[in-house]
């Protein structure tokens, strides 16, 4: 982007990059991204209406009381030169379009899945199998802290190709936030090796 | 997400729904010099993303949020803002988000953070 019109100024030199947290309707997307963020999730989370209840069933997630409406966004400072930002797809079919939006310039992505209610990330999986190029994994979101089915179960439940990791995660605790947003990095890493800049 | 309900975005936006040049949500945009002048001749959401952009780089989606201008229409006046050189929008130090030395960064900065 040739914006900067007048070489001479001084450009504030910092790098962004993104990972883009996806997922059905309720796996745990915004509580991910506000787990790592360094600030309070800028989102544009609206108060579910009565009128949607009937829409986006929540069977198993009673308590949630709140949807992700469009995009919402989290942000680490890695370093002063660096931003790291996370963005939660909207998780309902009809924000489809947005996902090609948020996936451009992705550097890697991760596919959250609730195992109480694998087909809601169906289309998130087959959307990134098919029809992203963005590097993905997928990260069993553990909400009680357990984890109730063996990976390999799940990876077939999911049809999942072998070459897709498949990690854990609690949403809830940074360090294994960060840990998944790591597996997906070096995801990438390892399957653009051959194309990579070198 | 406007935050005027009764003015349509076609209005903020001179009828234009895309811009020249691809902003990502993630793009970073800065404000150089801050002139309070030139923010008083700005539509009110222009000069919003302009004072707050003033802030220090803050990426398209942040200031769209912030803001409270659909990310549409925070595209087009940004792109005017940077062409009128009241904003720098900062080019990708890399040309792509798989650049091994971009990820390696991010790797790095995350081990440390976690």
């Amino acid at each position: 982007m040739a914006f900067v019109s007048s070489p001479d100024r001084a450009v504030p030199n910092v790098t962004s990059a993104k990972i883009v947290v996806a997922g059905g309707f309720g796996v745990g997307k915004t509580t991910l991204v506000g787990t790592v963020s360094e600030i309070p999730p800028v989102n544009t989370e609206a108060w579910m209406t009565q009128a949607s209840k009937t829409v986006d069933p929540l069977n198993g997630s009673e308590a949630k009381t709140t949807t992700t409406v469009a995009m919402d966004f989290g942000r680490i400072s890695l370093a002063r030169d660096l931003i790291l930002y996370l963005f939660g797809t909207p998780g309902q079919p009809r924000f489809w379009p947005m996902w090609d939006d948020l996936c451009r310039g992705a550097s890697a992505a991760v596919v959250l899945v609730d195992t109480r209610r694998l087909d809601v990330s169906f289309p998130a999986v087959n959307y990134f199998e098919n029809d992203s190029d963005v590097p993905f994994v997928v990260a069993v979101n553990l909400f009680d802290g357990r984890q109730t089915h063996p990976l390999d179960q799940v990876r077939d439940a999911l049809g999942l190709a072998d070459t897709v990791p498949l990690v854990t995660v609690d949403a809830r605790d940074r360090r294994s936030c960060v840990q998944s947003l790591l597996a997906s990095l070096n995801n990438t890493v390892e399957k653009t090796s051959q194309v990579a800049t070198r | 997400m406007t935050a005027n309900p009764w003015v349509r975005p076609y209005v903020l936006t001179g009828g234009r729904t895309r811009t020249r040049h691809h902003l990502y949500v993630h793009t970073l945009v800065s404000v150089d010099h801050y002139d309070p002048t030139a923010a008083l001749r700005l539509s009110p959401e222009a000069r919003r993303l302009y004072e707050r952009a003033s802030f220090g780089a803050q990426s398209v989606a942040e200031l769209s949020a912030h803001c409270g201008v659909s990310l549409g229409v925070t595209r087009v006046l940004l792109e005017d803002l940077a062409a009128a050189d009241h904003v720098l929008i900062n080019e990708d130090t890399y040309a792509s988000p798989y650049d091994h030395r971009l990820l390696k960064r991010v790797i790095d900065g995350l081990r440390e953070f976690a």
